[in-house]
């Protein structure tokens, strides 16, 4: 099997560039570049990852700058192209501005930064970043975000839904979508979304952060592992 | 040279969490007739041209593509000329 490459892309104030090198690399043993924002290279990626942490500052909106970076010419072209992309947190916020996604994360319902393991049950086993994973399994992935209430009209909720777009949904341990395992008030409990096309990914919870079995959670890698699989093999 | 005065602020359907924390600040302050606090944003800025059409162009297109989310925010902009 070829070994894939991933490019993950470094904006001022990314703080989790080097976790998603660590597990991809480290770990996972990926090829992994850094990408500087100010580049306009993707250094002939497989698969390019926009990570986490306060692009900008996150003054104005969350990713609103960063979406103007000239890195994330190539993105959107790379995106529209076919190429992988998948957004952690901030880097979804930056996917959402970009429109490569659809909706908007806004502030947390409680106004609080929360930081905790949550579980996400897999609503879309189609895609390139969950075929092939077991149907019933959930996944335990941290989340550490002030802005991740997702929110899109209900309109387009039914765009999502009806294309089977909405990927994960947070969830109890036991699979249950009720309201109380909703840690920042999303629309319908949502997690992570995909394009219409299935090859960008956004999603708030950290799969970087739970691919290391000396952390004790492995549960983040098999995202990458099903998409290397789904695309290499 | 005009001074562009931008307000942005949230769309009514869009909830608006920070604002609601605000006013619970204003009951503890003693304050009984406040309702509906919604927070936005002020911006000012120059814009270097002679040209109203040019500036009002402009800073359309700033507060369209970048001060504000279309998603779930509306605009409104006034242009003063300045010497």
């Amino acid at each position: 099997m070829k070994k894939p490459k991933f490019g993950v892309v470094v904006f001022p104030g990314s703080n989790c560039d080097n976790d998603t090198f660590y597990a991809l690399h480290k770990v996972l043993d990926y090829n992994v570049n850094f990408l500087w924002h100010k580049e306009n290279d993707l250094k002939k990626s497989d698969v390019i990852i926009l990570p986490d942490g306060f692009s900008y500052g996150d003054y104005l909106r969350t990713g609103a700058i960063a979406r103007f970076s000239p890195i994330m010419n190539a993105v959107i072209e790379f995106a529209n192209n076919g190429g992988y992309v998948i957004g952690i947190c901030n880097g979804f916020q930056i996917l959402l501005e970009a429109g490569l996604l659809p909706g908007v994360l806004l502030k947390n319902i409680s106004l609080k930064f929360v930081c905790k393991d949550v579980y996400l049950s897999v609503e879309n086993h189609e895609c390139n970043f969950t075929k092939g994973i077991e149907t019933e399994k959930l996944f335990r992935i941290p989340i550490a975000h002030g802005e991740g209430n997702y929110f899109v009209s209900d309109e387009k909720l039914k765009e999502l839904e009806d294309n089977n777009q909405i990927v994960f949904k947070y969830s109890s341990p036991y699979g249950s979508l009720s309201e109380e395992f909703n840690p920042n008030g999303s629309v319908a409990n949502i997690a992570g979304i995909i394009n219409k096309n299935g090859n960008v990914l956004g999603m708030m919870p950290h799969p970087e952060r739970s691919c290391s079995p000396v952390l004790s959670r492995t549960d983040g890698s098999l995202i990458f592992k099903a998409l290397v699989n789904n695309i290499f093999n | 040279m005009y001074k562009a005065k931008v307000v942005i602020t949230r769309r009514s359907s869009i909830l608006d969490p920070q604002g609601k924390a605000v006013e619970i600040g204003a009951m503890h302050l003693g304050l009984k007739n406040i309702r509906n606090t919604r927070i936005g944003k002020y911006i000012e800025f120059d814009v270097d041209t002679t040209d109203r059409t040019t500036a009002e162009k402009e800073v359309n297109n700033y507060c369209d593509k970048l001060l504000s989310n279309p998603i779930m925010e509306d605009f409104d902009f006034t242009l003063e000329e300045v010497k």
